[in-house]
């Protein structure tokens, strides 16, 4: 397997002197293209942070962050900005919509932010991913009144959109329902093994965990397992 | 970028309570700045109609000559001149330069005239009087006699005289009636009394006389030349340029209204001097309110600016959003506001039919367009700081990880 991103030895604190608090402590991961990935860990472990800083939203303290051969550390915000674009995806925990955009103005938001308008091109694939996501009859819905199951599956269309190489998702399933929880995992395996997209899933859930083919456990600010 | 735009315009939409009231205050200010436009202008053509209305606004005078007096006795000696002994010279070579000036830009009348003093003699009764001799057809090019008329004609034919009211009746003069002048030249003549008129003001009324050109030209000898020319402008406050233009092009004295009248010239700039203060005011208030009201938006936005710049959105794009929202908000709410402020000032009557004590309003001066251009720039600069700040959000902060 190729290996799609790595981080070595990272450190991530926050606040200073006795108020400081070091979230990541030397931190050692790789994950290969195609995996899917559960990351399990206790409240506080880091989770999140860790994939902040995959998903390039947030700079490391020390150590380094490479995906797809780009050294992300010493990337310029602009440049993180252009990389998250096209080679990350996003699913967040309460979805995270667009509340005055319809569930396909949504799901295009990130080609359209890239080349300046909704062409043709990304309606047709906004449509076919949320078909895909069993939202055929939902596309032109203000996402506000769409269900939360259904707003979390346009996440992940959304997520898709751009077809990057890595998606993150911290707690998909943590506000659904059972029903909801375990169609969203489906859909996320289905993609993984179609079109071979990397999935990192933070969860506290071992039944969503186990979708996955691997668990990475992060306790203390360490991978552990 | 359509896509920026078409996020603000959604954005706009989503809070229409919210932008409803944006537009209503932008409109306000708006009208505010318009109505005091339209005021000041209307004010300053009120009292300029009601002092320097008549007169000319630029001037083209003969000196008045002092002859120097030798004395015969001592040759080489200079005696004191006497003042009251002077007379006026003429401008030998002006008529020439009238056709010239009637067609520089800004000048809207030109008035050549011969003028000097003589007596009217009816019966026993003698007035003194100053005797204006005006191009036949420009009669009212200056001072609007038509509009002052009580009887008769204001068109001068030759052998005619108009005088004003008082004058004529201190004389016992009807309309077609003949009077005695004699110029203070010595020149007698003859001449028929066609119109009478009433400014308003008794030194004119009693002693001012208006006759043709032909006819002051032999009453005071000037079988060519001129006594004065007087010129009126389509805006006086480009008085002192035309003038400066007139001077280069004729080689002529000419002087401004601004000279003759700087007190009225001060009273008009103080005017709009607090016009300015008060349209100042009504666009801070306009910058304040967009500025608040972006402010507002940008934090009740924070997750959504968050969402977007984790889904690859740029800073610049955020800038872009909330400055093209503050643009929109200005024009449209400049253009409600401008096309308010016109409906209502088109209601009150024109500054010529303005009533005492009324507001003398004139519509065409309320400066629409600088009104929705400064609006517009002032809008967008006041969604600067909001926007700036909407783009430093931090994503991770604003999403809630």
């Amino acid at each position: 397997m190729t290996a799609l991103l790595a981080v070595r030895d990272l450190v991530k604190t926050f606040g200073s002197g006795e108020a400081e608090t070091r979230v990541l402590r030397g931190l050692n991961l790789e994950l290969q293209v195609g995996e899917q990935a559960a990351l399990l860990g206790p409240s506080g472990s880091g989770k999140s942070t860790l994939l902040t800083i995959l998903g390039t939203l947030m700079q490391p303290t020390s150590g380094s962050h490479t995906m797809l051969g780009v050294d992300l550390v010493a990337a310029t915000d602009r440049a993180l900005t252009t990389f998250r674009n096209l080679h990350v995806g996003f699913v967040f925990q309460f979805h995270n919509l667009l509340p005055d955009f319809t569930a396909l103005e949504n799901v295009i938001f990130p080609t359209a932010v890239r080349e300046g308008r909704e062409t043709p091109t990304a309606r047709a694939r906004g449509r076919e991913l949320l078909t895909r996501m069993g939202l055929a009859d939902r596309v032109d819905f203000p996402s506000m009144n769409l269900s939360g199951g259904q707003k979390q599956r346009v996440a992940v269309a959304r997520a898709l959109m751009n077809r990057p190489e890595l998606v993150l998702a911290d707690e998909p399933t943590g506000n659904l329902d059972r029903a909801s929880a375990l169609q969203v995992m489906e859909l996320i395996g289905q993609i993984n093994r179609e079109e071979g997209t990397t999935f990192l899933i933070s969860t506290h859930d071992e039944k969503i965990a186990a979708f996955c083919r691997r668990q990475i456990v992060v306790r203390d600010g360490v991978v552990t397992g | 970028m359509l896509y920026g735009l078409k996020i603000a315009l959604r954005y706009l939409t989503a809070s229409k309570g919210q932008t409803a009231l944006l537009l209503a205050g932008v409109s306000v200010g708006v009208f505010i700045f318009i109505f005091m436009s339209a005021l000041i202008g209307g004010l300053a053509q009120f009292i300029t109609s009601r002092t320097s209305g008549d007169l000319s606004h630029i001037s083209i005078v003969a000196e008045d000559v002092l002859p120097a007096q030798l004395d015969p006795a001592a040759p080489g000696v200079l005696l004191a001149q006497i003042p009251g002994f002077s007379h006026t010279d003429q401008l030998s070579t002006a008529t020439a330069f009238v056709p010239g000036i009637e067609v520089l830009p800004g000048v809207q009348a030109v008035s050549p005239q011969v003028t000097g003093s003589g007596f009217l003699r009816r019966g026993t009764k003698v007035g003194q009087v100053s005797i204006v001799g005006l191009e036949p057809g420009r009669e009212s090019a200056i001072v609007n006699l038509q509009s002052y008329l009580v009887a008769g004609t204001v068109d001068l034919a030759a052998g005619s005289i108009l005088m004003g009211l008082k004058g004529a009746d201190k004389l016992g003069l009807s309309i077609g009636q003949s009077v005695h002048l004699q110029s203070a030249d010595g020149t007698p003549a003859i001449l028929t009394l066609t119109g009478t008129y009433d400014m308003g003001s008794g030194g004119f009324d009693l002693g001012q006389t208006y006759v043709s050109l032909p006819t002051a030209r032999i009453l005071f000898k000037k079988p060519q030349g001129l006594s004065r020319i007087e010129i009126k402008l389509d805006d006086i406050f480009t008085a002192d340029a035309i003038t400066a233009r007139i001077e280069a092009m004729t080689g002529l004295d000419a002087s401004s209204w601004t000279e003759s009248f700087p007190q009225l010239l001060d009273a008009l700039a103080a005017q709009a001097q607090v016009g300015l203060v008060l349209k100042t005011f009504a666009l801070i208030t306009i910058v304040i309110g967009v500025a608040s009201a972006m402010l507002l938006s940008s934090f009740r936005r924070r997750p959504e600016i968050g969402i977007m710049r984790a889904m690859g959105a740029g800073q610049v794009f955020v800038v872009y959003i909330f400055l093209l929202q503050g643009a929109l908000i200005g024009i449209v709410g400049a253009v409600l506001g401008a096309g308010l402020g016109y409906a209502v000032l088109s209601l009150f009557p024109a500054v010529a039919d303005a009533k005492p004590g009324s507001l003398p309003i004139d519509v065409q001066q309320g400066a629409y367009g600088m009104a929705v251009l400064l609006t517009t720039i002032g809008a967008i600069l006041a969604s600067i700081l909001p926007a700036r700040g909407a783009a430093r959000v931090d994503p991770v902060t604003a999403i809630g990880q």
